[in-house]
């Protein structure tokens, strides 16, 4: 029995290493093709073609982007705090990778013996784990900012600080509306709830649109990338930062993409949910269905890294006021009265 | 005053709360954006695919040659004085009995460079030319490493001949027919 228990538990382990393994390896890959998507995507929205050399369809340049980020000098500035200064891109790409833990990817494999979840680490406080290493995303930009010993990066740190800690606040606001109707902060019961009760952003679109600016602001992206602003801050926090330095900042930034794609699509979007479909009565064999839903689940996903890749070759950069005026002003009352009548709602209708 | 019938004022007035949400705006852009994904691409796919030049357009110099393969240029030196740049040197030689199906007259330029790099490609040497000698044809000039890779010999200017290397002639030719027997060959 106890023989029994140890190997049952060593097996967990292995399951677990495999998935976090290929989960890292997936969001790698996600990261390496959806810069090239933003290329591509960048060209056409351009009237041109994009990048389209490296091999068919230009499918190996993020490979040769990558090569050639490998390859350059690195550069540590002379007056630059080292230990900070590795610290900040690294910080940024663990914390990065370190989110995608707690989201589910498919439907569990249910096996004769055993059943594989498609999820890393199921735990009951899911959604505030996700939040909690968000917010320590932002030390990834200070630290760098700060390391690298320059005017420019420092005030770019300072505005992303600020504008992450500005924006989290609606975030979590539009949230509570979520958690208001799922009643559980844990990411699989909030895939199965919208699996019974249908997706979520049909009973909360307001939130669900207030998230998802809030997301375009944590992800550093346009119309809110005012931290890199090349045009007046230089490229801002990595300004001074060469070679896979500089990349891990950029890959982390896609990862984040990435992540918070996914966050999206498990909150507001029924997650792996098969759209018209009931999974409980599928008859087939239990590998179909896991790689049919973790599909759908990557569906979701790039639907939301093309909306996030559409919006910036759409709009220009915000000005510092009108961020902060929008992110105080604007989203968190309306949060706010989105949160105050959902819940009036709820308490009504469950009388 | 109005400069134009077209002319429209600009609305200064504060943005209203819908407005300042910037929400309508944006999908107005996204709409732009996302028709412009499936428009016709202006990238032209360039080693493979090449635009035309211009009829007119003024690149590489040619020294031209006539039906039967002789050299026109006559190092009379009016393209040398025409030129604005000052990118041509010829010198100028005498033809030997036995060179007469080499060049078309009694003199020729045994030496003929122009400099690539001082060369404004203005054409005022094929317009000084009275023997239809030399014009300027629908290439550029390459990429160089070193600068005395920019001045073209005589060799490097001279048009292929006629009848030995014929494809290669018309193509040096291309859309530039230059009127030919217009001096009487003597």
């Amino acid at each position: 029995m106890n023989v029994y228990l140890i190997a049952m538990d060593s097996w967990y382990i292995v399951e677990k290493l495999i998935l976090i393994g290929a989960l890292i390896g997936l969001s790698f890959f996600i990261a390496m093709y959806t810069t090239l998507a933003e290329r591509k995507i960048a060209g056409w929205m351009q009237d041109r073609l994009g990048p389209n050399r490296a091999g068919p369809f230009g499918i190996f340049q993020p490979l040769a982007d990558g090569g050639k980020l490998f390859f350059k000098e690195e550069i540590t500035p002379v007056s630059s705090n080292r230990f900070l200064f590795l610290l900040g891109p690294a910080l940024a790409m663990i914390v990065a990778l370190i989110t995608s833990t707690v989201i589910p990817w498919g439907a569990a494999y249910v096996g004769e013996t055993r059943t594989v979840a498609l999820q890393v680490a199921d735990v009951d406080m899911g959604i505030l784990i996700v939040f909690g290493i968000v917010s320590v995303g932002v030390y990834g930009i200070m630290i760098g900012g700060w390391a690298s010993n320059n005017k420019f990066s420092l005030i770019a740190a300072i505005r992303g600080a600020s504008q992450m800690v500005s924006y989290e606040l609606p975030m979590g606001l539009s949230l509570i509306a979520v958690l208001f109707m799922t009643g559980s902060l844990k990411m699989s019961a909030m895939v199965e709830y919208q699996m019974q009760h249908g997706w979520n952003v049909l009973y909360q679109p307001l939130g669900f649109l207030i998230f998802f600016v809030c997301a375009l602001a944590e992800c550093n992206r346009t119309p809110f990338d005012l931290p890199e602003a090349e045009n007046e801050l230089n490229f801002g926090y990595h300004q001074e930062y060469s070679s896979m330095k500089l990349g891990f900042y950029l890959f982390a930034e896609y990862i984040n993409m990435f992540v918070s794609s996914a966050v999206m699509a498990t909150l507001f979007f029924g997650g792996y949910d098969i759209p018209f479909f009931d999974e409980s009565a599928w008859q087939g064999s239990a590998l179909v269905l896991s790689t049919l839903t973790f599909a759908v689940m990557m569906a979701k996903v790039s639907f939301f890294l093309f909306l996030f890749i559409w919006i910036r070759w759409t709009i220009p950069r915000f000005r510092y006021d009108q961020l902060m005026n929008l992110g105080w002003k604007k989203l968190i009352p309306l949060a706010l009265i989105n949160m105050l009548i959902s819940a009036a709602l709820l308490l009504f209708l469950n009388k | 005053m109005q400069l134009t019938q077209r002319a429209k004022s600009v609305d200064r007035s504060p943005l209203t709360w819908l407005e300042s949400i910037y929400l309508w705006n944006i999908l107005k852009g996204m709409a732009i954006t996302l028709r412009h994904m499936f428009m016709k691409k202006a990238t032209i796919q360039y080693p493979e695919q090449q635009r035309s030049f211009s009829k007119v357009f003024r690149g590489l110099h040619v020294l031209n040659r006539d039906e039967a393969g002789r050299e026109n240029c006559t190092a009379c030196g009016l393209c040398a004085v025409a030129c604005p740049a000052e990118a041509i040197t010829m010198e100028a030689a005498e033809r030997q009995t036995g060179e007469e199906h080499l060049y078309r007259e009694e003199k020729y330029a045994a030496k003929y460079e122009i400099n690539m790099l001082r060369c404004i490609f203005c054409g005022l040497c094929e317009e000084a030319c009275p023997k239809d000698a030399i014009y300027l044809s629908q290439t550029v000039a390459p990429a160089n490493y070193a600068r005395k890779g920019f001045i073209y010999s005589k060799n490097e200017l001279l048009i292929p001949h006629p009848i030995t290397e014929r494809e290669a002639y018309v193509k040096a030719l291309g859309d530039r027919q230059p009127a030919h027997s217009t001096n009487p060959v003597k």
